[in-house]
């Protein structure tokens, strides 16, 4: 088992240092083998009609200038040792790790995906009780109640859920719910949970219920899937022939079994989701780490998007192998080796 | 009345394509102690009158009619929830394969101690010990051990016999095993059939084995029972059916019977032809396309649902053939060719 | 006061203007479609109350040397002064400047290349310093250094006479730069030209010339805490997240006649989503969009057709235009005539169609300066029968050229701009019909000048004849607009943004406008260069653009104003 995890964690080391040489790769080298100059990349982090000289010196300042295997050894140099950022005024230490500053803000990486994660947390947690608990039920009741007007009402709401969008959605029950009914805050609300929890979650709500509106909408499909099969398996057959109530044959024993790839599933999702739930974050206008994503690529500010990038990946990483941990946990017949 | 007395038992299926009568007009009787045996080939109807005695046929969409008597006690009609707290103590139910019949997520002992705490209000405690204890019973060894594997952590026979345990964990009085065996290779099977005989004495249940195989039934049953398209054929005592049989079924049941004497794949009668579809039960005998001897009773086979009716004391048979002609056709045509004594 | 009136009737804007509304007191002013642009709507003195206002992006950044967004420097006079500023307000005298720090506008000399400015007294910053004329020399000084400030303006890197050896006040501390401004007293600031140049208190109202105390400048991080110089500093200031003003107590009333400053707080929310910032404002929980470029097509469907949300808008002309550089690098448009019977080909009615139609879009463009530019001339040297093109003039135009069946060009446009996708395929159609076949080619907008149509080698290579543009001017005059669009001497390898003009007649023009001190001649010189441009026929104008403003519920004393071409922020209040 333990070394199990250690192998795990050597390849996930491996896992992000490809990616963030991928990352990398797409926003400095796919350029400039697309023919851009150093000033033409420098040329996006400038004013408009900005004269050759500024560019140059913006270009030299980003050290766009250096070979790239410089760049992105300085990149990485800063994350394990930290790096230095000139003001003009004076220089400011980063200590590691450091994801650099941002070209546009000027501010350094690392603070601010840290200031940006508990809103995402919040927004991941909340959703995925609310997902989880909705489309279980859902797809159990579906699922014992096949072909009942229960059973097609709320799969064809799935159906919509899965493809309805949610900058459809978020912005349609922004609409009706806070600017039509007034009873929920407008888009941009959030209050962090240490300063007032109540407040916190009546601010992120909306959010929550439509994100897991999407989420749940799959689950309930799936679950529902997975108990139809599960419920004719032999082992149900002999838990009635048990005298087992039918609840508990359901619960026990359907649903324990319906429920371990619902859990891989999970995780994976989970674990994409507090590396930023984009979409969500942008249409409410939640200051998390989709929010910074989306703005990062955007912008093109690099050391914002390799920061944010390296800590999405992290994270679903980090979500494979708890979630590869705990099938071990919850499947007695997976062996980990 | 028998321990066990079902009367004229019908279990039908409507489906779109029609009505599929799995079990039509079923009758029959088991008293404590004793074993029946129900003999047929897959779809004939015998593993749904299991479930239908056990209240376990599927749910909204089946038609039960008839009688089942249990202990004086009828189950038809009963409620379900009466129904379901008989399961498990009362009558048991043994599947045909432990492993997919066992929940892989849960130990072989917590699945036995949940089988007896639903009848029993003992502390988990008691209840493992129990399990332990019906563990060692169907010959487990280590059963203390044992008690926390998995399912799949055990052996084909080693899971038939935790299988049993769990059947018999609440002491049930009737005892149904469907196909017990089939999944078992051939040396484990005779274990497991040893083993049910030792635990049917011990117990004093009423047994009902249910198989395709003539031969498993052949030393364990009182009764035997042979189904064909949803109906009795043939139905008597072990020695009736075994050195007497009267319908042409149960000869080519006794000659397609693999014998250790012979070659596996050496099939001495084979029947030809498959079972009929339960939807579509031929019209008259419903065994006559496939009977050798159909043409004998003429026009009768195709248009006249034979009787059942009694050939010698308790021995009951549905063929349009007379006894004369039935008994002369297996002592001088069938007895030879199987060789039995 | 009758003259200022007549004149603002005879200026260019050519709209129906109405005279200025008598100032009545009170709230509850009744909606009217452009009632922000003809006067004051819902004029108030009232004082108090929180403006809550949101962008859909971010600042480039609040420091006043590095930044140069329209909406920064209209929104950043709540936090700092500058020598000169727009006259508040509505109406055609919003583009003139006024005294903010100064006393007066500035003093030429004769030549031209010294402006003198003396500032007032009684000036403080927040933390109650006084701001002397040392603070504005030291915050111009400053604004040098691109490397550190690279998003601002550069127009003062070129205009002043910098010392050789002066690379910024961070890496030359000790170089003296009163070459180029000095601090001649405390209250007198000189600026020394390379060049006579006439527009100075157009440059000097932009943000460069906001003090900044030598004392608290910290470079590139002087945007997380700018000193406050106006009537609001700043209580917090999230990064990318939002920001708050409050009153600022040092800042004097009397000293400043143009900002009534009559919100107590003003919170600014950052990276809000467009389309719900929309519904925000509609809705009443965002009174102010900051970006003031107009509403997203999302909520134009909505608010058009419902006349309640329509009686909310404003519908102003701003100093932009959309536009098709001709770009005379590749033959056979490098002939005049081709590039003519471009012009004569134009369907107007269908490229304005393209944009949007007369509201979200713009009026139809004859020529190159729009309408809000002082002193504009509307001519139109390439007429035709309801703007749909003079074919037979465009047949004669390719007959002169050499060219009589058409030719064949590639127009580039940025292709994550429907408009612009729009534009060049109404263009593809209308040229068809003389026989001009165009190819049609988008590309990224973010790498559009620097990559593609504004780089010079990559224009020749592909041979694109035509590129949809479109530029607004940093102030409202002639140099403000033009001189980046159509002097060829700013032409450089990449980045360009004029494509198409290279005459040097039309250089000279420029040279001879921007020296010109007189206000009335100088006008009419960029009229000149205005119309040889347009002989030229390397710029298709396509619209002078409109945006669509939504007046936020609750707003008071809301005017459109020219200079800023928006909302005039500072006059703001809340009901």
């Amino acid at each position: 088992m333990l070394t199990y995890i250690i192998r795990r964690l050597i390849g996930a080391f491996a896992m992000l240092i490809v990616i963030s040489m991928v990352t990398f790769g797409i926003f400095y080298v796919v350029p400039q083998w697309a023919g851009a100059t150093p000033e033409a990349m420098a040329s996006r982090y400038v004013g408009r009609a900005a004269t050759p000289e500024t560019v140059h010196l913006v270009a030299e300042r980003l050290g766009f200038y250096d070979p790239v295997v410089v760049q992105y050894g300085n990149f990485v140099k800063g994350i394990f040792a930290g790096a230095q950022y000139d003001y003009g005024a004076g220089v400011e230490q980063c200590p590691a790790p450091c994801f650099g500053y941002s070209f546009i803000s000027g501010q350094p990486v690392w603070p601010d995906l840290l200031d940006r994660m508990p809103v995402t947390f919040s927004l991941a947690i909340g959703a995925a009780v609310l997902w989880v608990i909705a489309g279980v039920t859902v797809g159990v009741v579906s699922a014992l109640r096949r072909g009942s007007f229960f059973d097609r009402l709320t799969m064809g709401t799935a159906l919509a859920g899965v493809s309805l969008p949610i900058f459809f959605t978020g912005m349609i029950s922004l609409v009706v719910f806070s600017y039509g009914l007034g009873w929920t805050p407008p888009g941009g609300s959030y209050t962090p949970i240490d300063e007032n929890p109540a407040l916190w979650a009546y601010d992120l709500l909306l959010p929550w219920i439509t994100l897991a509106f999407l989420f749940a909408a799959t689950y309930a499909r799936l679950t529902r899937a997975g108990m139809l099969e599960t419920m004719g398996e032999d082992y149900i057959r002999t838990a009635r022939a048990k005298g087992l109530k039918e609840r508990q044959v359901v619960v026990k024993h359907g649903l324990r079994a319906t429920l371990t790839p619902i859990l891989t599933l999970f995780g994976i999702d989970f674990g994409l989701l507090i590396g930023g739930a984009i979409l969500t974050e942008t249409t409410y206008t939640l200051p998390g780490l989709g929010q910074y994503a989306i703005l990062a690529i955007r912008t093109q500010d690099m050391p914002q998007v390799m920061g944010v990038v390296l800590v999405a990946a992290t994270f679903v990483v980090v979500a494979s192998l708890i979630v590869d941990l705990l099938y071990a946990v919850v499947d007695p017949r997976v062996r980990l080796s | 009345m028998s321990f066990l007395d079902v009367k004229d038992l019908k279990i039908h299926f409507p489906t779109d394509d029609g009505i599929v009568k799995s079990v039509d007009g079923l009758s029959f009787g088991v008293e404590r102690g004793k074993t029946l045996g129900i003999v047929g080939e897959s779809g004939s109807g015998k593993s749904v009158t299991s479930l239908g005695i056990l209240g376990l046929h599927k749910g909204g969409r089946a038609r039960l009619s008839g009688e089942i008597w249990l202990d004086g006690e009828e189950l038809i009609g009963a409620s379900a929830e009466h129904v379901r707290r008989l399961r498990g103590k009362k009558m048991a139910m043994i599947f045909q394969d432990p492993l997919s019949s066992m929940h892989p997520y849960y130990t072989v002992g917590h699945q036995i101690i949940e089988a007896y705490r639903i009848h029993h209000d003992v502390s988990k405690q008691v209840a493992r010990k129990h399990a332990i204890d019906m563990l060692g019973r169907v010959g487990i060894p280590e059963p203390a051990r044992r008690v926390d594997s998995y399912p799949h952590e055990f052996s084909g026979g080693m899971r038939q016999r935790a299988m049993i345990a769990m059947a018999l964990s609440c002491d049930p009085e009737l005892l149904i095993a469907d196909e017990p065996t089939t999944a078992l290779d051939v040396t484990v099977q005779a274990q497991i059939l040893d083993l049910m005989r030792d635990l049917q004495r011990e117990f004093n249940s009423a047994l009902i084995i249910i198989t395709h195989d003539l031969g498993v039934v052949a030393e364990l049953s009182d009764d035997i029972l042979v189904m064909y398209g949803g109906k009795c054929v043939e139905y008597g005592t072990a020695e009736d059916v075994f050195y007497r049989p009267e319908h042409p079924y149960t000869w080519g049941l006794l000659g397609s019977m693999p014998r250790l004497d012979r070659e596996p794949t050496e099939r001495l009668m084979p029947i030809k032809g498959s079972p009929p579809s339960l939807i579509n039960v031929p019209p008259g005998c419903a065994f006559h396309p496939r009977c050798p001897y159909a043409e004998r009773t003429g026009d009768k086979a195709r248009t006249e649902v034979p009787a059942l009716t009694e050939t010698a004391g308790g021995h009951l048979v549905r063929c349009h053939m007379s006894r004369d002609e039935r008994h002369s056709l297996w002592e001088n045509e069938i007895k030879p060719v199987l060789e039995i004594q | 006061m009758l003259a200022l009136a007549l004149a603002a009737c005879g200026g260019g804007s050519g709209s129906t203007q109405q005279p200025a509304q008598s100032a009545s007191g009170g709230t509850g002013a009744q909606d009217a479609f452009n009632a922000a642009v003809t006067g004051v709507f819902n004029p108030s003195t009232k004082k108090g109350g929180t403006l809550k206002a949101a962008h859909s992006s971010d600042w480039d950044s609040l420091d006043p040397g590095d930044t140069y967004y329209g909406y920064s420097f209209d929104f950043g006079r709540f936090y700092w002064r500058t020598l000169t500023m727009y006259k508040p307000g509505p109406g055609p005298e919003g583009n003139t400047v006024v005294p903010d720090l100064a006393e007066s506008l500035g003093t030429p000399s004769d030549d031209g290349k010294t402006w003198t400015y003396k500032i007032k007294s009684g000036l403080k910053f927040e933390d109650g310093t006084p701001i002397t004329a040392k603070d504005v020399a030291y915050a111009v000084a400053r604004s040098f250094d691109k490397e550190t400030f690279p998003h601002g303006p550069s127009y003062l890197n070129e205009l002043l006479a910098w010392p050789k050896d002066f690379k910024g006040v961070y890496k030359t501390p000790d170089v003296d730069y009163s070459s180029a401004v000095e601090a001649t007293d405390d209250t007198t600031v000189v600026f020394h030209l390379n060049k006579p140049f006439a527009s100075m208190d157009y440059i000097v109202q932009m943000p460069m010339t906001a003090p900044v105390p030598k004392d608290k400048d910290t470079g590139a991080k002087y945007r997380e805490k700018v000193v406050s110089s106006g009537p609001y500093k700043f209580e917090t200031n999230e990064i990318g997240k939002r920001f708050a003003l409050v009153r600022n107590d040092q800042w004097d009333p009397a000293t400043d006649p143009n900002r009534p400053a009559l919100p107590d707080r003003i919170e600014v929310q950052l990276n809000v989503n467009a389309d719900d910032l929309d519904n925000q404002i509609i809705s009443g929980d965002i009174q102010l969009d900051i970006p003031g470029t107009g509403m997203q097509p999302a909520a134009l469907g909505k608010v058009l057709p419902d006349p309640a949300l329509k009686a909310r808008t404003d519908n102003p002309t701003i100093p932009r235009l959309w536009y098709v550089s001709v770009i005379p690098d590749n033959a056979p448009l490098d002939n005049v005539n081709c590039r003519k019977a471009v012009m004569f080909a134009a369907d107007r009615v269908a490229n304005q169609t393209a944009y949007g139609g007369e509201v979200a879009g713009g009026e139809i463009a004859t020529n190159v300066m729009p309408p809000a530019i002082v002193g504009q001339e509307k001519f139109d040297l390439y007429p035709s029968a309801d703007n749909k093109g003079d074919l037979t003039k465009a047949k004669e135009a390719l007959a002169a050229c050499g060219k009589p069946d058409g030719f064949t060009t590639t127009m580039a446009y940025r292709s994550d701009r429907p408009r612009e996708k729009a534009l060049a395929e109404a263009m593809e159609q209308a040229l068809s019909r003389v026989g001009i076949k165009l190819t049609l080619k988008g590309f990224p907008a973010s790498s559009y000048f620097s990559d593609y149509a504004g780089n010079v080698n990559y224009v020749k290579e592909n041979g694109i004849g035509l590129a949809a543009h479109g530029w607004g001017s940093d102030w409202p005059d002639g140099y403000g607009f033009l001189q980046a669009i159509v002097d060829s001497r700013t032409i450089r390898d990449a980045g360009n943004y004029n494509l198409s003009v290279k005459n040097p007649e039309v250089d000279k023009l420029i040279d001879q406008a921007s020296g010109e001190l007189d206000e009335a001649a100088r006008a009419k010189l960029w009229v000149e260069v205005d119309k040889k441009v347009m002989e030229d026929a390397s710029i298709l104008p396509v619209v002078w653009a409109k945006s669509l403003l939504m007046r936020g519920k609750g707003l008071t004393n809301v005017a459109y104003n020219e200079g800023q071409s928006m909302y005039d922020y500072i006059m703001l209040g809340v009901e």
